[in-house]
């Protein structure tokens, strides 16, 4: 079985090549059965990938230990859903992913892309063949899953904070956000290259990078809640690389999804918009080399790792080559109209582009820095919190503030007269949130106070955007209050779909601020019987009790809680010992408080031989409404991702050459 | 591992037809172009957006105005412009329209 996995990465790799090197030849001479040859390679490469991913998947399922991949990330006692999770537990799997993933989108991308224009999509196939290639020679020469050897009696297991159910969705989700990026970018190449600077690429793109940019987000948050609840130190963000790996892009991808809608309605900002589709898939590049080339430990493991220097050249001519012809197609791409005020809707976006954009860069110096560092100086340097609390707090703070403004401000100008009726409830509900705030004493944290009151403002502002927009809905008569909220939401579901999300975000932002501005920690070792208390709940520790599971061994303290006397339960922190793996993970427990959003988080830091135990626990108000988010988030970007029946046939009309209703 | 060469034989058998098949489809044809927008086309394409922006960006002043977010000044001052600009696109895709009245689209923005 080795042996038809890698005949069909060969087989899918070589009709990669013959998508690139024949579609570039096809769209360049305008040979049409060429063309259409090189995009029928693109998809066959998806079935021969299939056969792949198919193959490894039977290797993990049967154990079969001949499979070094198999051998190095499963062991016969890990449950069969871990196993086929190791799919891409390992740098092998995830590459196969990687390539499965894109073969599926650029398949789906090209067949759906009737607005695109026959011109266009011939320089798609060969620039989604191009990327293809590049991962089907990791697969093929460098990092292959299908590397064999005399099959062992067990194998090594699989990480413990992978054995997760989160597993299952987290780095699928986040690939179909980093590879969905590849599509925006493959026409946005292909529309310059065609020298077709119209809106059809973006049009033609507008679900696709809608779709990657929200499974990118909710992949984050999925990611966040995992490490929450199975690393075990209390936080779900940490600043990580691979953390900020996934960050940098959606910022970039976020700024393009604003700043487009300007090009839609104006016809502005073309030369950005090409640059942030650049951005935003460099960075997701950037954001795979940095989890799968081993640079972050060490700048030392980059000379061990196989694909590093793959990746870092890849990048650079993908970036290099994607800035020379955005410039020489900068006379085509000069826009015809300017921006009328500095107080418009289309400002605005402007500023948040500017601050998205800023945001994500300097995320980016943060991750780079150390390795730079280290590679000019020897020693590792390190940028730790404060840096990028320093900038999230200068960028982000502002970013708030406009999701709040955006709304209540005109396309084109606004008068200081129009501007003070939009103002005036969001601004005085913010206000008196603000003072309520500092009355009930949350001024411990200055951010924290203007995270809330800025959230206010937003929140007031979206509301006040429904109820205006149903209102003058209703007013044109024929429909109730129901049917003018929904015909809303309808005619324009992009922008109500945005105001969700923009929702989704002020709920993270709160949940953010409560969760660390406002926390408290407290630690203790506690013999049986003794207590600790943590913001008004009492901790008592009762003792151990231990059980042995398939592939591990756990402990467990026994902790009861209580709150002014109340009992509230008995919670569960503690270790899990694992056997083929001889690693052991820290099993927080967690009392979720629905009423409050908050929680109170437990970790055994220690278990000790005298039978007592080194307790951590946090209580993080608010920390649910995070988790909240993501489902908040994912609404919206479904209201916005949904087909509108009435744009499509507007489309339809302006493409085909009819003429179009008034 | 006779399994796997088969499969690896449909695949590739497979593979190789699908990437043949518009040449053995039309093993000849007396037109192998592919299909690019001529100046008039794209000139018209740039219309149509041109008029669909006219016509958005009225149709977002009008809300804006009933939900206050523009004066009636500003609404008198900017409607104005934006109904001209409209009614320019209109028009050139009205002239042009009738001065190519056989005029079909461009195979590929039908099939494309």
């Amino acid at each position: 079985m080795p042996d038809l996995g890698r005949a069909a990465l060969v087989t899918s790799f070589l009709l990669l090549v013959y998508a690139l090197v024949a579609g570039s030849y096809a769209a360049w001479k305008g040979r049409r059965r060429l063309a259409e040859s090189a995009q029928n390679a693109l998809i066959a490469s998806f079935g021969a990938t299939a056969v792949a991913a198919a193959v490894l998947l039977g290797a993990l399922a049967r154990h079969d230990f001949s499979f070094q991949y198999v051998a190095d990330h499963t062991s016969r006692e890990l449950p069969l859903g871990y196993t086929l999770t190791a799919f891409w537990g390992g740098q092998e799997g995830s590459l196969l992913l990687w390539l499965l993933v894109l073969c599926g989108y650029s398949v789906a991308a090209v067949l759906t892309a009737r607005r695109a224009g026959r011109d266009i999509l011939a320089w798609v196939v060969p620039t989604l063949g191009l990327v293809g290639t590049f991962f089907a020679v990791l697969l093929v020469f460098v990092a292959s899953p299908f590397a064999t050897q005399a099959a062992t009696a067990d194998g090594a297991g699989l990480n413990p904070s992978l054995q997760n159910p989160y597993m299952a969705v987290h780095p699928p989700m986040l690939y179909l956000g980093y590879v969905g990026l590849t599509i925006p970018f493959a026409f946005a190449m292909g529309a310059l290259l065609a020298r077709r600077t119209d809106e059809r690429w973006i049009v033609a793109t507008r679900r696709w990078t809608l779709a990657a940019w929200a499974f990118l987000g909710f992949g984050q948050l999925l990611g966040a809640h995992w490490a929450y609840v199975e690393i075990g130190w209390g936080g779900y963000y940490a600043w990580d690389p691979v953390e900020n790996a996934a960050l940098m892009p959606w910022l970039a991808a976020t700024a393009f999804l604003h700043s487009v809608m300007i090009q839609e309605k104006r016809g502005m900002l073309k030369v950005w918009n090409v640059l942030l589709v650049v951005l935003a898939f460099c960075l997701s590049l950037f954001g795979t080399f940095l989890t799968r080339s081993g640079i972050i430990q060490s700048i030392h493991s980059f000379t061990q790792s196989s694909i590093g220097p793959w990746f870092l050249g890849f990048i650079c001519v993908i970036t290099a080559g994607s800035l020379a012809l955005v410039f020489a197609r900068l006379p085509l791409l000069r826009a015809k109209t300017r921006l009328e005020s500095l107080v418009s809707r289309e400002a605005t976006f402007l500023y948040n582009n500017l601050l998205l954009v800023a945001l994500s860069l300097t995320i980016l110096w943060g991750v780079v820095y150390p390795i730079l560092s280290e590679a000019v100086t020897g020693e590792a340097a390190s940028v730790s919190k404060p840096y990028y609390n320093f900038f999230l707090h200068s960028f982000g703070l502002p970013l708030l503030l406009l999701m709040g403004i955006g709304p209540l401000v005109a396309w084109r100008r606004a008068s200081l007269r129009a501007l003070g009726r939009t103002f005036l409830w969001p601004l005085t509900a913010a206000i008196a949130a603000g003072v309520a705030l500092l009355a009930a004493g949350a001024g411990s944290s200055r951010v924290g106070v203007i995270a809330y009151t800025f959230s206010v403002f937003v929140l007031a502002s979206i509301v006040l955007e429904f109820a205006r927009g149903t209102s003058a809905r209703k007013a044109l008569g024929g429909v109730g209050w129901a049917g003018a909220f929904s015909s809303l939401i309808a005619r324009n579901r992009r922008r109500y779909g945005g105001y969700v999300v923009h929702a989704a975000i002020v709920l993270l932002a709160i949940g953010v601020a409560g969760s660390s501005a406002y926390e408290t920690v407290r630690e203790a070792r506690l013999q049986k019987g003794e207590s600790m208390s943590v913001a008004g709940d009492r901790l008592v520790f009762r003792g151990y009790e231990t059980a042995l599971e398939s592939n591990h061994r756990a402990i467990r303290a026994l902790v009861d809680v209580y709150r002014g006397g109340e009992y509230l339960g008995r919670y569960k922190p503690g270790k899990n010992q694992y056997f083929a793996e001889d690693q052991v993970s820290n099993e927080v427990s967690i009392r979720h408080d629905w009423l409050t959003g908050g929680d109170l988080f437990l970790i055994a830091d220690q278990v000790n031989s005298d039978g007592s135990i080194d307790l951590k626990a946090l209580q993080k108000p608010l920390v649910n409404l995070i988790w909240l988010a993501g489902f908040v988030f994912l609404g919206g970007s479904l209201i916005a991702l949904w087909p509108d029946a009435r744009e499509e046939r507007r489309l339809a009309e302006r493409y085909a050459g009819a003429t179009v209703r008034i | 591992m006779s399994v796997a060469l088969v499969v690896g034989a449909v695949l590739a058998v497979a593979c190789v037809l699908l990437v043949a098949l518009p040449f053995l489809r039309e093993p000849r044809t007396r037109d192998d172009r592919l299909g690019r927008p001529d100046e008039l086309e794209q000139r018209r394409l740039a219309l149509a957006e041109e008029r669909d922006r006219a016509l958005a960006a009225l149709k977002e002043l009008e809300f804006d105005h009933r939900t206050g977010k523009v004066s009636d000044e500003d609404y008198r001052e900017l409607v104005g412009p934006l109904r001209h600009r409209a009614a320019e696109a209109l028009r050139a895709l009205d002239l042009r329209a009738a001065a190519q009245p056989a005029a079909e689209p461009a195979a590929d923005e039908v099939h494309g």
